[in-house]
């Protein structure tokens, strides 16, 4: 037992540890949840795959029935073009609603103990979670992609098309993933969850431009819409996923306003997570 | 190492921890044992920063919970009653991502984790995924996570619980050795009493969040007669009444970590 050093601890940050320092540690933090988690994602892809059977039955059965009713203004879009890139916000939206539901389950086994005492700052950890979850809206945006082109909807590949699509793909699955996790942390068991997960899905995606264009809404509706994440998501994936689509928001504001909201819920759910250990 | 003054926890109208006060001094093994819903798990969660007091103040390596609770988290390991490593990762996964929580670097990080596991006997299992470990093979790799960052004191709670006894004494052995090598201060909370009568230095007992009597188990035995035996320790000052303590969740909670536990 080559057991040596008994007196050496962790690395603590003082006041004259240098910033890269502090930085770099972070990092390692926040990596140490989302690597975890993709290492499940690795050991056990089934989940992700079946996930894809949902977006498939979307826009082959409902693309096709609604791309035939010629009543919608899709902005020179045909529906099922007009669809593709909602349907895939849907999916990503759906995977990162549930994630809470995983919180749940590491604070009933010890896992969730195991995070908290340890000295990673609590939004290390939320980011971290985050950061899987975006990792795994890629893999399910990446299969979108793929069905979508199989479908013949008319996507253009310019890669800086695709890497913008990526990143908003990622942020928008961390944001609504966050925003799971809060509620994960109000209502602290599985059963009441899953009532409040379901009863949450439902209002985002239909109070968004996912499937409908916001024009087509009744006015109080389009105000409620433009409070909503999804649209925003689904505004710039429309723009960047489509070939000669445009933005109805304005690229740079849907980032804007994506990003002020995860920072909003990353800050909340960093005060609630320790909470959700006792 | 460990002080604690006037510590009091109350959930609502229950008092969990009520008036305690203790010093626990440099490399001792200080046992906590009582009945289940006594207030050992409370108590450790407040050393270990996961619960704050309701009121006095509690201070674990020279920094208080509550006002330099990131300080005390660098400085302590925690094992907790539950069920806390992850299985669906496998052994040298689980041991990274508490090296990464710790923020250690890279090539320590891989001495470190090699050094552990060995030292826990799961240097062969390591690459298995954890919910494949028995009972035994989860609670010493726990235990090695908790030791990754060369804690100064560690706490576990029931760390034998739910194992058979070939099981747990393998879990005490790799206690023992750890102990000899690094010469940490540990907290250790039990209900078998041979366990804690062989292993720790000094012992509280508690009853309803109380220490109704602290002290070596030698002290404490020849307190009651030349022949007594812990158990008879514990009759004496809480009488047979200790059987009916602790609800439906505490049992709950223990028979699904026995469970998971295997």
């Amino acid at each position: 037992m080559a057991m040596s050093d008994a007196s050496a601890t962790a690395p603590s940050p003082t006041a004259r540890t240098p910033r890269i320092e502090i930085i770099s540690a972070y990092a390692i933090q926040m990596w140490a949840v989302a690597g975890a988690e993709i290492t499940k994602l690795r050991h056990d892809p089934v989940e992700l795959v079946s996930r894809a059977i949902q977006p498939v039955l979307w826009l082959v059965l409902f693309g096709q029935v609604m791309g035939r009713v010629r009543g919608m203004n899709t902005g020179g879009l045909s529906y099922e073009d007009f669809l593709a890139p909602g349907i895939l916000a849907q999916s990503v939206l759906f995977a990162a609603i549930f994630y809470g539901i995983s919180a749940i389950w590491e604070r009933d086994l010890g896992i969730l103990q195991r995070y908290l005492v340890s000295p990673a700052p609590r939004s290390a950890l939320i980011i971290g979670k985050a950061i899987s979850s975006a990792v795994r809206g890629l893999v399910q945006g990446f299969i979108v992609y793929l069905i979508a082109l199989a479908l013949g909807t008319d996507i253009s590949v310019e890669p800086r098309h695709i890497l913008g699509a990526a990143v908003f793909i990622a942020l928008g699955s961390g944001l609504f993933s966050t925003f799971s996790l809060i509620i994960a942390c109000l209502v602290r068991t599985r059963e009441r969850f899953m009532g409040v997960g379901q009863f949450l899905t439902m209002p985002i995606f239909f109070a968004s431009n996912a499937i409908y264009p916001i024009d087509l809404m009744p006015r109080w509706l389009q105000v409620i819409s433009h409070g909503n994440p999804l649209t925003y998501q689904v505004d710039a994936l429309r723009t960047l996923m489509l070939r000669g689509a445009e933005s109805s928001i304005g690229l740079s504001i849907d980032f804007l306003v994506l990003m002020g909201i995860a920072v909003c819920l990353i800050a909340l759910a960093a005060r609630l997570y320790p909470r959700m250990g006792t | 190492m460990i002080v604690a003054q006037h510590l009091t926890k109350t959930f609502g109208h229950l008092v969990a921890v009520d008036d305690v006060t203790v010093s626990v001094s440099n490399g001792e093994i200080f046992g906590l044992i009582g009945a289940n819903g006594a207030g050992k798990s409370t108590l450790v969660k407040i050393f270990a920063t996961l619960l704050t007091p309701t009121s006095g103040t509690a201070s674990v390596a020279g920094f208080d919970t509550m006002r330099q609770s990131a300080e005390v988290r660098r400085h302590i390991g925690y094992v907790p009653q539950l069920l806390s490593a992850d299985g669906d990762l496998t052994g040298r996964e689980n041991m990274l991502l508490s090296a990464r929580l710790y923020a250690t670097r890279g090539g320590e990080r891989k001495r470190r984790i090699d050094e552990a596991l060995s030292a826990m006997g799961l240097a062969e299992a390591q690459d298995r995924l954890v919910k494949t470990y028995s009972g035994g093979m989860i609670r010493r790799l726990e235990i090695a996570q908790a030791m990754l960052h060369r804690p100064q004191v560690l706490f576990m709670d029931e760390p034998t619980v739910g194992l058979d006894p070939l099981a747990r004494d393998a879990v005490w052995e790799h206690v023992r050795m750890l102990r000899q090598s690094f010469g940490m201060t540990m907290i250790v909370t039990t209900h078998y009493l041979e366990e804690a009568d062989l292993l720790c230095d000094r012992i509280a007992i508690m009853q309803r969040g109380r220490f109704v009597a602290v002290g070596s188990p030698q002290e404490l035995k020849s307190s009651v007669g030349p022949t007594a035996t812990l158990d008879d320790v514990l009759v004496h000052l809480i009488g047979q009444t200790h059987e009916q303590e602790g609800g439906y969740g505490d049992v709950r909670r223990e028979r699904h970590s026995a469970i998971a536990h295997g």
